[in-house]
């Protein structure tokens, strides 16, 4: 099981919280702090597994991150999981916010938290690993862009606008009609 | 679009969207809170507007807020207003938020359960989708029951990412109500071979979190988790099966020698180093449950331990660290193998990476030995002066004492060097070991007696330098080594130098800052010493400078009386007055002073052991002795004042003000003692006393050692400390000893003489080297006597939640046991459909429990086959095409069932009526798929693997590969085909390898459950809409009886056909006394039992009862196989009326063609192209004819199943074949189709066969029923 993933940058700034066990607020930002601790005063050429979060866990957790840049990626594991395979998630995780987010970086984090949730949901699911494949995970997550889309275009249609976004609305609709007849 | 801009800019000047929220936080650095309060205040103004969009945005913003540690709590109720839009991104961001900050104890929580119903059973995917998710962070128990069968439902769903999600879900909905685990299971297990791969990996997943809590309840699943670990591509789920399997194999040894084989293939094969890794976990595992009878056992481990090697000599840190991991495993049970590579491990010590030098740290402790323990020890202790950061120190100087101390100090040969380690290992800053070292410091001199002198010299000094070590007077730091110190000072204070000096240092007034428990030592010590320096001064006869002594105690002492600690002060008081009475007793004559320093002495006389752990808790209980019953008569229930204690209340009338609870309880109890029970109570006071390790004793025990050698050890020891200048003076370094221990090592051959061989006959017969222990440790430990062997072993309470979760899951379900299902609770006699429901629910759990027991077995039986004809049918009806619903399917079952005649499944009925029946059935499964390690009786499967429909032992067991036959040929559908696929890829695979493999796959396959989802891809590719096949043609027919055959044959066994013959009775009437007899030609013979004649005929093992089916197999040994064989043959059987039983017989015919005996290896193009060109095959034949179907694809499948061939390359309108005879022909065809018209053209070795598979195959296109 998955506890948590964090993701903070070289200064301990949260840039996403997902806990997948309740803490109060406060106990959160605790453990922010000390996994940004445990965390940031390591090399870069050193294993990217810790033991040693006293407040998450105990003996049976360990920390598995990534550093990329300014950001660390941080997760928070028990031991039915396999320590490569969840370096290799947090690849396929990163990997998939360049895709959705082309040449991620900080800001986009930053400002788009939201969204960062809504891929991290597609990859993990209440602390386990739910997909791995990046063009399956890829593939939702533009459905469902499209899907909001189509409903915000909906919302916006003001009565001058009708003609330009209807037309698009039923495209898009209609390729998605399509798509989940062929599901 | 213009216009869309200005609004656009319009709303943000009104409202802030996140983004701007964000923005305006980080342009707020300095004041921040006031910035965020100002917009929380917003937020709360936008919640309370009527539109969900604004709503939604607010939300959004909380739930950032809510990551920067602000309580959103409060919100709760506005996020499920907006999770409740219909609109999927509102809905979006409201399951968000509620998942950030909605927990158990969340009471709006229980306002969602039919929201998030609704949610669930939304025809758009991502709505459940996203409900799914959001669920899976805020589930509670009262959700979980509630909604569990949504989930079920959706587990069934045609959208394989919503079946993901359900399945995950799954283990939160157990976790939460534990009641749902059985009822579910049976879906869950079916979800293992679910098609699509994210699927069955979630199933993996979620039953592998289950079996790591309770893994004795999954042991059954171990055949099912072993063909999937065979046949999986998928790394993901592979991991997780391979770590479960770790976690099952100390619990079954046997599933660890199954295991091996496997795993060491896949450490071969596999690139993927994660794989690798846990492969090399789990044969840890297994290596460590089974120590032996594993072949090549001393092999897989020296495997283990050379891939280990080369992930801890790679370049990546992080293999590096888990090669550590994995070693430090290796190391409990096979210390040798590690050793060897202790180079590697000593130079990770230097590594940068803290973690990785943690890990070799732990796996130190395997690889000291006498020779190197020295050198580890300085190299640590070389560590701990670099270190930065207690946290590393103090991990290094735990490790130290751990392994010089591993095992009675086995492997220390020096105790001087030691406690010379010991002692320098005080000077390191702010330990928390303090209380550590003390205790190896106390330990050390207690039990090497040889040491004592050179210890308490040491002590001495550290006491005399107390004020380095006092300054760190935290808790458990340095100061407690005084403790140690002043104790051994005391306790032996012969080996002092300079006793006064020690006692001056003792009394120096900066102790009184240490902590308390240290103090009251220091004052007991204080007198000991005091009694050593009178009784030393009289054998000198010189009382002066005692007095001077007792003068300076009585004028020093008091500074301990003032103490805060209720001991020290005491003791203090007590000293105090003794050395009074000693000073006084001194004044007068020289008899009494004589005669006091022995009294005083006598004080403090006896010897102390160590007290061996626990010792207290192993005193017996003697006998008669009821620690349970009262000692008084319990007080009356009635009494108001019965929780006060029973003492105090009358202590307080009685006594007034003096002594104590327990003065009291004992006057209380004295009356009521007769005089046994007071000498008992004596006899126990005394038992306990010798026991307390705080009582010293009459008796002393002397230690085995041999003490004559001390006095000589004593002057060299001297004789090295002063000749080494020290840094503290008077403190001994441990490097000396190492010097000398290395010099010593060098003139080994020479100076073997010279060594401090002190022990006589105890010489060690350590083979890999002599050094010689210099000072013996003594293992007495006080035990209190009668003490019983009590394992130390103490149970820990595990997480309640998982406890919960320990179920059978073999056991059957019971009636009643399902899933609650929402009901209406109206009117009772208006029924809702949903009550309808929930009896189809229980059933169908039911009947999938069944379902799978059955698919175990492999019973083939044409049930299965109707079903698939049903669904093949749907599928062709255009209209519902994609959705085959399984609870229409269900339906349809269960009408099945209630028709009385026999639909062929339930012949299966009376061997599993009985519920106790059917879990022993699924147990011999799993009993027999571990007992078949190899693959000697790979037949004896059947009679176990399928009791009910096993023909006869004999003729079966003649059939050394019975399985595999049936694997091979058989395939009634076409879903069967992809197993068979697999499976000879499988044998193909194996055989390259090892023939003694053949049994565990078989075994896999055989308990597995060929699920119905999977559809061989390449007839995806293919748009089929043929005819349903089935390889079962009738056999024989009349009113009372049908048979129904088909045959199989293996690649293995080039001599056998198995024939399956499926019997129904069609009376109303039980059919016994079933007989099946051939007339054996020269070419083809029945394989009878044992000892039978040729013309005897074959005893069918079951009865029929009216309307049931059952299936028989018999196996034929055949010499050739080019000709089509035609058999006669009669069956013969009893019908048994009411009125009498009528003996009857039917007679058939059986043909077996010669496709018969081919089997479909695939064959790839390239392996095909070399036969072809090779010249073997010599023999060429051509057919053409116009098939009945009028596709080239369907008739393509036709000849591969009916004739069982296999497609090697498909092009438009032509394909080649390949198929092989089980006696090993090798057959190539190339089908052309042309306006409706096939040219098959073959070649082959052999021209008979070809023509004759030609002949049949022709058959097989045109004519319509077999």
């Amino acid at each position: 099981m998955i506890k948590a993933i964090l993701v903070f940058n070289n200064h301990g700034k949260p840039r996403l919280s997902r806990f997948y066990q309740y803490y109060p607020e406060d106990m959160q930002q605790q453990i922010v702090r000390e996994t940004f601790h445990l965390v940031s005063k390591r090399d870069d050429n050193v294993c990217n597994f810790l033991e040693g979060g006293t407040l998450i866990g105990g003996s049976d957790f360990k920390i598995i991150y990534r550093h990329y840049a300014t950001l660390y990626f941080v997760f928070c594991v028990d031991s039915s999981e396999s320590e490569l395979g969840i370096l290799d998630l947090i690849q396929v995780f990163v990997e998939t916010l360049d895709k959705c987010f082309e040449n991620v970086c900080e800001l986009d984090l930053i400002f788009h938290v939201d969204k960062v949730h809504y891929i991290l949901a597609e990859l993990v699911m209440g602390g386990m690993v739910l997909e791995t494949n990046m063009t399956e995970i890829i593939t939702r997550i533009e459905e469902q862009n499209k899907l909001e889309k189509s409903e915000k275009a909906k919302l916006d249609g003001t009565p001058v606008l009708i003609q330009t976004y209807e037309t698009l609305d039923l495209s898009i609709l209609n390729e998605l009609r399509e798509k989940i007849a062929k599901m | 679009m213009a216009l869309s801009k200005v609004k656009g800019t319009l709303e943000r000047v009104l409202d802030k969207n996140l983004q701007d929220l964000v923005r305006g936080i980080r342009n707020h650095k300095e004041n921040e809170t006031k910035y965020v309060a100002e917009c929380l205040d917003e937020i709360k103004n936008e919640l309370r507007q009527e539109n969900v969009a604004v709503k939604a945005i607010a939300v959004n913003k909380l739930t950032y807020l809510q990551m920067l540690g602000y309580d959103i709590s409060w919100a709760a109720f506005n996020v499920i207003e907006v999770m409740s839009s219909p609109k999927f991104t509102f809905k979006r961001i409201g399951y968000l938020s509620a998942s950030q900050s909605f927990h158990e104890g969340t009471d709006v929580l229980m306002l969602t359960t039919n929201m998030i119903r609704k949610d669930l059973g939304s025809q758009n995917l991502y709505d459940a989708g996203v409900a799914l998710n959001g669920l899976s962070c805020f589930i509670t128990a009262d959700l979980a029951r509630d909604l569990a069968n949504d989930i079920m439902t959706l587990m069934t769903s045609t959208k394989p990412y919503l079946r993901k999600k359900a399945v995950l879900i799954m283990y939160k909905v157990f976790l939460q109500f534990p009641e749902a685990l059985r009822p579910a299971f049976p879906r869950l297990k079916e979800k293992l071979e679910d098609p699509d791969p994210g699927v069955q990996s979630a199933a993996v997943n979620v039953i592998c979190e289950l079996a790591r809590k309770n893994p004795r309840n999954y042991l059954a699943l171990a055949p099912l988790f072993f063909k999937l670990m065979t046949s999986s591509t998928n790394n993901w789920v592979l991991i997780k099966i391979i770590k479960l399997f770790g976690a099952l194999t100390p619990l079954e040894p046997r599933l660890g020698k199954k295991l091996i084989e496997p795993l060491t293939n896949l450490i071969h094969s596999t690139s993927a180093m994660s794989l690798l890794y846990e492969c090399i976990n789990t044969v840890i595992a297994v290596l460590i449950s089974v120590s032996t009878g594993i072949p090549n056992h001393t092999a897989s481990i020296q495997l283990c331990v050379q891939k280990l090697r080369i992930l801890i000599e790679d370049s990546d840190q992080n293999l590096k660290y888990l090669g550590l991991l994995a070693m430090s495993k290796i190391l409990q049970t096979h210390p040798k193998s590690v050793q060897t590579h202790k180079d590697l491990i000593l130079q990770c010590l230097d590594d940068k990476d803290e973690s990785i030098r943690f890990r070799a740290l732990d796996l130190l402790y395997g690889m000291v030995s006498k020779k190197n323990l020295m050198e580890i020890v300085k190299k640590l202790m070389v560590h701990m002066d670099k270190a930065e950061g207690t946290n590393y120190r103090d991990e290094l100087l735990a490790k130290i004492i751990e392994i010089c101390s591993q095992s009675n100090y086995q492997y220390v040969t020096n105790f001087e060097w030691y406690v010379s380690v010991l002692v320098e290992l005080t000077r390191m800053e702010g330990t928390r070991h303090g209380r550590l070292i003390a205790a190896q410091m106390l330990d050390v001199a207690i039990r090497v007696q040889a040491i004592r002198p050179f210890a308490v010299a040491q002590m001495a000094v550290l006491l005399e330098n107390a004020h380095l070590l006092s300054n760190n007077s935290q808790r458990n730091g340095i100061c407690e080594v005084l403790y140690a110190a002043a104790w051994l000072c005391g306790e032996f204070p012969d080996h002092l130098t300079d006793p006064k000096g020690v006692l001056e240092a003792m009394l120096k007034p900066k102790i009184t800052l240490l902590p308390g428990h240290i103090q009251s030592v220091y004052v007991q010590n204080i007198i000991k010493l005091y009694a050593n320096i009178i009784k030393r001064a009289e054998g000198q006869n010189g009382l002066a400078g005692v007095r001077e002594v007792g003068e300076m105690l009585q004028e020093k002492l008091p500074i301990f009386i003032q103490s805060a600690d209720l001991e020290v002060q005491e003791r203090a008081c007590c000293m105090v007055q003794l050395v009074k009475y000693v000073l006084k007793s001194q004044d007068k004559d020289g008899d009494t002073a004589a005669a006091i320093a022995e009294e005083l002495a006598a004080l403090f006389a006896g010897d102390l052991n160590p007290v061996a752990p626990k010792a207290q808790k192993k005193v017996p209980v003697p006998e008669g002795l009821d620690l349970d019953a009262w000692i008084n008569d319990p007080p009356s229930e009635s009494s108001e004042d019965e929780d006060r204690p029973v003492g105090s209340s009358i202590f307080v009338t009685k006594d007034n003000n003096e002594g104590s609870f327990y003065h009291e309880t004992a006057k209380v109890k004295v009356p009521d003692m007769t005089p046994e029970e007071r000498t008992k109570a004596k006899e126990q006071r005394r038992v306990d006393q010798a026991h307390n390790p705080n009582y010293l004793k009459g008796d002393v025990k002397k230690s085995a050692s041999n003490t004559s050698a001390d006095g000589n050890l004593g002057n060299s020891v001297v004789e090295l400390d002063l000749s080494i200048p020290l840094r503290v003076p008077g403190l001994s370094s441990s490097d000396q000893y190492m010097k000398m221990e290395q010099s010593l090592r060098t003139k080994k051959a020479g100076k073997k003489k010279r060594k401090k061989r002190k022990k006589g006959g105890n010489d060690e017969s350590d083979e890999e080297e002599d050094i010689p222990q210099i000072h013996q440790v003594s293992t007495v430990e006080e035990v209190p006597e009668g003490a019983e062997a009590v394992s130390d072993k103490e149970e820990d309470g595990g997480d309640q939640r998982y406890k919960k979760l320990d179920i059978d899951l073999d056991e059957p379900l019971r009636p009643g046991e399902i899933l609650p299902v929402r009901t209406h609770r109206i009117v009772p006699d208006h029924k809702l459909p949903e009550p309808e429901e929930q009896p189809k629910e229980k059933k169908k759990h039911k009947k999938k429990e069944k379902e799978s027991k059955k698919d175990k077995k492999k019973s083939r039986d044409s049930r299965k086959e109707e079903r698939e004809k049903r669904k093949r049918k749907k599928q062709s009806i255009p209209g519902e095409a994609d959705e085959p619903s399984l609870l229409k399917e269900d339906h349809e079952e269960i009408a099945g069932d209630n028709t009385p005649l026999s639909s062929p499944r339930d012949k299966d009925m009376p061997s599993r009526g009985a519920t106790a029946t059917n879990s022993t059935d699924k147990m011999n499964d799993y009993e027999f798929w571990m007992s078949s390690t190899d693959a000697q009786s790979p037949a004896h499967s059947e009679p176990q693997g399928k009791p009910t429909t096993e023909v006869k032992v004999t003729p079966v067991q003649d059939i050394t590969s019975g399985d595999e036959a049936k694997v091979d040929t058989s395939a009634h559908s076409k879903k069967k085909k992809k197993e068979k696929k697999e499976k000879r890829e499988k044998k193909e695979k194996k055989s390259k390898k090892s023939k003694l493999k053949a049994g565990d796959y078989e075994e896999a396959g055989g308990i597995t459950t060929p699920s119905q989802e999977v559809v061989d891809p390449s007839q995806l590719e293919t748009p089929v809409t043929a005819k349903p096949m089935s390889s079962y043609r009738l056999l024989a027919e009349n009113a009372s009886i049908k048979m129904m055959y088909e045959t199989r044959v293996s690649p293995q066994r080039g001599d056998q056909l198995i024939l399956s013959v499926v019997f129904t009775n069609l009376t109303p009437h039980l059919v016994n006394n079933l007989e099946f007899n051939v007339m054996d030609t020269l070419n083809t013979k029945l394989s009878r039992g044992m000892g039978q004649a040729s013309h005897d005929a074959v005893q069918v093992p079951f009865v029929l009862p009216a309307g049931l089916s059952n299936e028989g197999q018999f196996a034929f040994s055949v010499d050739s196989l080019v000709q089509p064989t035609k058999l006669r043959g009669t069956l013969t059987y009893m019908v048994k009326m009411a009125e009498g039983s009528t003996h009857e017989k039917v007679d058939f015919r059986l043909t077996f063609n010669c496709s018969s005996f081919m089997s479909a290896l695939p064959c790839k193009s390239s392996e095909f192209a070399s036969l072809l060109s090779s010249g073997d095959l010599t023999e060429k034949s051509t057919m053409k004819c116009t098939p009945l179907e009028n596709s080239f694809d369907v008739s393509l499948l036709r000849i591969c199943f009916y004739n069982h061939f296999k497609v090697v390359e498909k092009v438009e309108g032509s394909a080649s074949l390949y198929g092989r005879s089980i006696q090993g022909h090798h057959l190539c065809l190339l089908v052309k189709y042309n306006n409706g018209e096939i040219t098959v053209d073959g070649k082959s070795a052999e021209g008979a066969l070809l023509s004759n598979v030609l002949a049949d195959i022709k058959t097989v296109l045109t004519s319509d029923v077999l």
